[in-house]
């Protein structure tokens, strides 16, 4: 892919972490007034196999030789939503994101500016595409992580496991400070955990999901309310699916039931369009009463209030025992 | 019935750790809610906890924390404060003449379990409404009064959306608002005769009535007054309805209509359409047939069609038949096919009025095509990485390398396109 005589050579950047947006806009930076070709950069950004803790290499001093064949560009002035763009596609895994990253850059300032307004680009439109994909991501990673309360912990601490699909957990962890600000909480990832105790927030090692904290009483109300805020009558499996994708379902407490309630979602619709309308109970038409007797209604909804309280306790509290 | 129980509700009576009443209770008063399709937490201020003492935030774009097997997002908590009801609303699961099992939370039993949803990240925020008990303007009370404990006693900045009800007198209606960040009262049905038919104590009048009340307080906390104080916040995502669908004769232009006269006349910022579902313990006296789905959804997409992308109401009709949207196609495309003289249109000149009528080019496709045609003209493999597919475009749009030419004419165009669309969904 040389544009030269010549192979280029190639300059390896070494970026602190896999999501070092910033590391690598320095260094991009660095490269465009040096007027380094795209092909000759090769980007590496401690994927897998780094030390997330290891001596950081500083993004401030590379080593960065000037090109003689290549006039130095002027630095491009940068539209903001391509930065934000930047920023997301930072987190994505695809290994040639910072390669592509400074493609478009490099272009940018080569006679072709306006590409970074031009979602038309295949260069652009793949960019689009990984950001969207980490914006997606980073959403469903604010919806689908569940806090599990620490036992026997004073203050109150909470803690999460995630398995997001990129490097999206610094990118989300500003939603979680900004939500839960006053409370203690940790999000534990493969490669990195985050933690928060009300003051700052601070990085450290991945984890297992063995270790995540045991299941807790307050997941059997919220599955509770997930099995009946369902309407069986509107099974819709696809749309579900869609927006809450398979990979999820592991790390969610309610997803175990939803096997049962699709089994039983048809015979349970068919019961209620099939089943003949009942009598209704007794109160109902002396709360119902026509209006002429209206002085006679007012007592009537009292008793049936009253009736209605002990048929609702009746049937509602099956476990009421201390009544 | 009083809160006489001061003990922590979620503390007993416990079966394997979890509290039995509890469960059961929100069993029923979930259950009972789930046929208010709004779930929406979108549009509330700005705002977080870092300078508060509680939890809880809004960001603009609402979150669904999950999703349930109907395919519906689960975004708030939604529940009844209680299921019991004086009212005989036939379409209704917690009308006085059904047999369901009935419960009641008591309000700090249920403050609790927000916030305890919240810490975990399962919810939003609440979704609360209520059976009528003893009268409109207790039960209000009631409701307004979960609102102000979870703001003023724990500081929660989470979403909060109150129904109210329209009888309720309008100093409750002010103080639901100051709480809450969306109000809402479901007109039910387009029809007033249907309504005064099927839930004799409501009353059409009184329901517009109190939407025009909660516009003219949203109008009022918009203003600034003559010092330029902001005026106290008031339900700061504004005030939506639903309508039910099928459970009389009302065809999709009358309710099309009514939605129209709704957004118009009190600013609504959303209408649900729920199609009228089976319920347990149904009234013998409305149809007994599984939920119209696909009517729902193309109602949904008319409705769209209306609020962004400046068609009108008789524009929409006219793609169907009879006052009856087309139930294959959807309402845009069926509007194309009727108006063929319009195309195609060149996506390299149209105004953006134009660009959006034209099928499968939505309003941010629209948005990304007019900067990108700035630069260069636009081909049709351009046009696919902006819009996604080019599939159902195609017939409809000239480009520098595309021009339809007798495919608009074709007599088979609307077969063909009924069947790209299924195979499209086959493979979706």
């Amino acid at each position: 892919m040389n544009r030269h005589s010549g192979p280029p050579t190639l300059h390896t950047v070494q970026l602190q972490r896999p999501d070092d947006f910033d590391g690598w806009r320095l260094i991009a930076r660095q490269h465009l007034a040096a007027g380094t070709l795209p092909e000759s950069l090769v980007w590496e950004a401690g994927e897998a196999t780094a030390d997330l803790f290891s001596e950081p290499l500083s993004p401030a001093e590379p080593t960065v030789p000037p090109n003689p064949s290549r006039p130095a560009a002027p630095l491009p002035v940068v539209p903001r939503a391509f930065l934000e763009l930047a920023r997301c596609v930072a987190c994505h895994r695809a290994p040639d994101r910072y390669a592509l990253l400074y493609r478009v850059l490099w272009r940018s300032c080569h006679g072709e500016s306006g590409l970074l307004d031009m979602p038309s680009d295949p260069d652009m439109h793949r960019l689009h595409i990984l950001g969207k994909c980490v914006a997606r991501e980073r959403h469903k990673m604010h919806a689908f992580v569940r806090f599990r309360q620490t036992p026997s912990v004073e203050p109150e601490h909470f803690s999460a496991w995630f398995e997001p699909e990129h490097h999206t957990l610094r990118l989300s962890s500003g939603f979680f400070v900004r939500r839960f600000a006053n409370m203690h909480w940790s999000i534990v990832t493969p490669e990195e955990s985050a933690h928060w105790n009300g003051q700052t927030l601070q990085f450290g090692p991945g984890g297992h999901r063995s270790n995540n904290t045991a299941p807790e009483m307050m997941e059997e109300l919220w599955k509770t309310y997930f099995a009946n805020i369902f309407n069986p009558a509107r099974l819709k499996l696809d749309a579900m699916r869609s927006e809450m994708p398979v990979k999820y379902w592991k790390n969610l407490p309610e997803a175990p039931l939803i096997a049962e309630l699709v089994h039983n979602a048809g015979a349970r619709s068919q019961q209620m369009v099939e089943a003949l309308a009942s009598d209704p109970p007794r109160y109902a038409r002396r709360a119902t009463a026509p209006p002429a007797q209206a002085q006679a209604q007012a007592q009537a909804q009292a008793q049936a209030q009253a009736q209605a309280q002990a048929q609702g306790q009746g049937q509602g509290h099956t476990g009421n025992k201390d009544g | 019935m009083n809160s006489d129980d001061n003990s922590s509700p979620l503390l007993s009576p416990v079966a394997n750790g979890v509290p039995i009443r509890l469960m059961n209770k929100l069993a029923i008063l979930s259950d009972a809610a789930k046929y208010d399709a709004s779930c929406a937490s979108s549009g509330a201020t700005k705002r977080d906890s870092l300078t508060g003492s509680g939890v809880g935030s809004t960001e603009g774009m609402g979150i669904c924390h999950s999703y349930a097997p109907d395919g519906r997002c689960i975004s708030l908590l939604k529940v009844l404060l209680t299921n019991f009801c004086t009212f005989d609303c036939l379409y209704c699961v917690n009308r006085v003449s059904s047999n369901v099992p009935r419960a009641r939370f008591e309000i700090d039993e249920l403050v609790d379990l927000v916030l305890s949803f919240y810490k975990r990240n399962y919810i939003e925020g609440l979704f609360l409404s209520s059976g009528i008990i003893r009268d409109p303007d207790y039960t209000m009370e009631q409701i307004v009064e979960v609102a102000r404990r979870l703001r003023e006693v724990h500081d929660f900045r989470g979403y909060i959306h109150l129904k109210t009800i329209p009888e309720a007198t309008p100093e409750l209606l002010a103080s639901a608002g100051r709480y809450a960040d969306r109000l809402s009262i479901n007109v039910e049905l387009a029809r007033p005769d249907s309504l005064s038919a099927l839930a004799p104590q409501k009353e059409a009048g009184g329901i517009r009535q109190a939407m025009a009340g909660i516009r003219s307080k949203l109008d009022e906390s918009r203003d600034r007054s003559h010092s330029g104080r902001k005026a106290p916040g008031f339900s700061a995502s504004g005030q939506s309805t639903q309508m039910i669908v099928g459970a009389d004769d009302a065809n999709d232009g009358e309710l099309l209509d009514c939605s129209e006269s709704l957004y118009k006349g009190y600013q609504l910022k959303r209408v649900y359409y729920s199609a009228f579902s089976p319920i347990p313990d149904a009234s013998a006296a409305l149809p007994l047939a599984p939920p119209d789905l696909n009517r729902e959804h193309r109602l949904y997409q008319a409705d769209w069609l209306m609020r962004f992308y400046g068609f009108a109401v008789d524009e929409i009709v006219a793609g169907g038949e009879n006052g009856m949207l087309d139930p294959a196609l959807d309402p845009k495309l069926a509007w194309a096919l009727k108006h063929r003289e319009r195309f195609p249109v060149d996506v390299n000149t149209a105004e953006r009025e134009l660009l959006l009528r034209v099928p499968g080019l939505g309003t941010r496709g629209v948005d990304r095509l007019l900067t990108s045609r700035r630069l260069r003209r636009l081909t049709l493999a351009d046009l696919g990485r902006i819009c996604g597919s080019v599939a159902r475009m195609r017939p409809f749009v000239v480009t520098r390398d595309w021009r339809p030419t007798a495919l608009l004419d074709a007599g088979g165009l609307r077969a063909q396109l009924l069947q790209g669309s299924a195979q499209l969904s086959l493979f979706d």
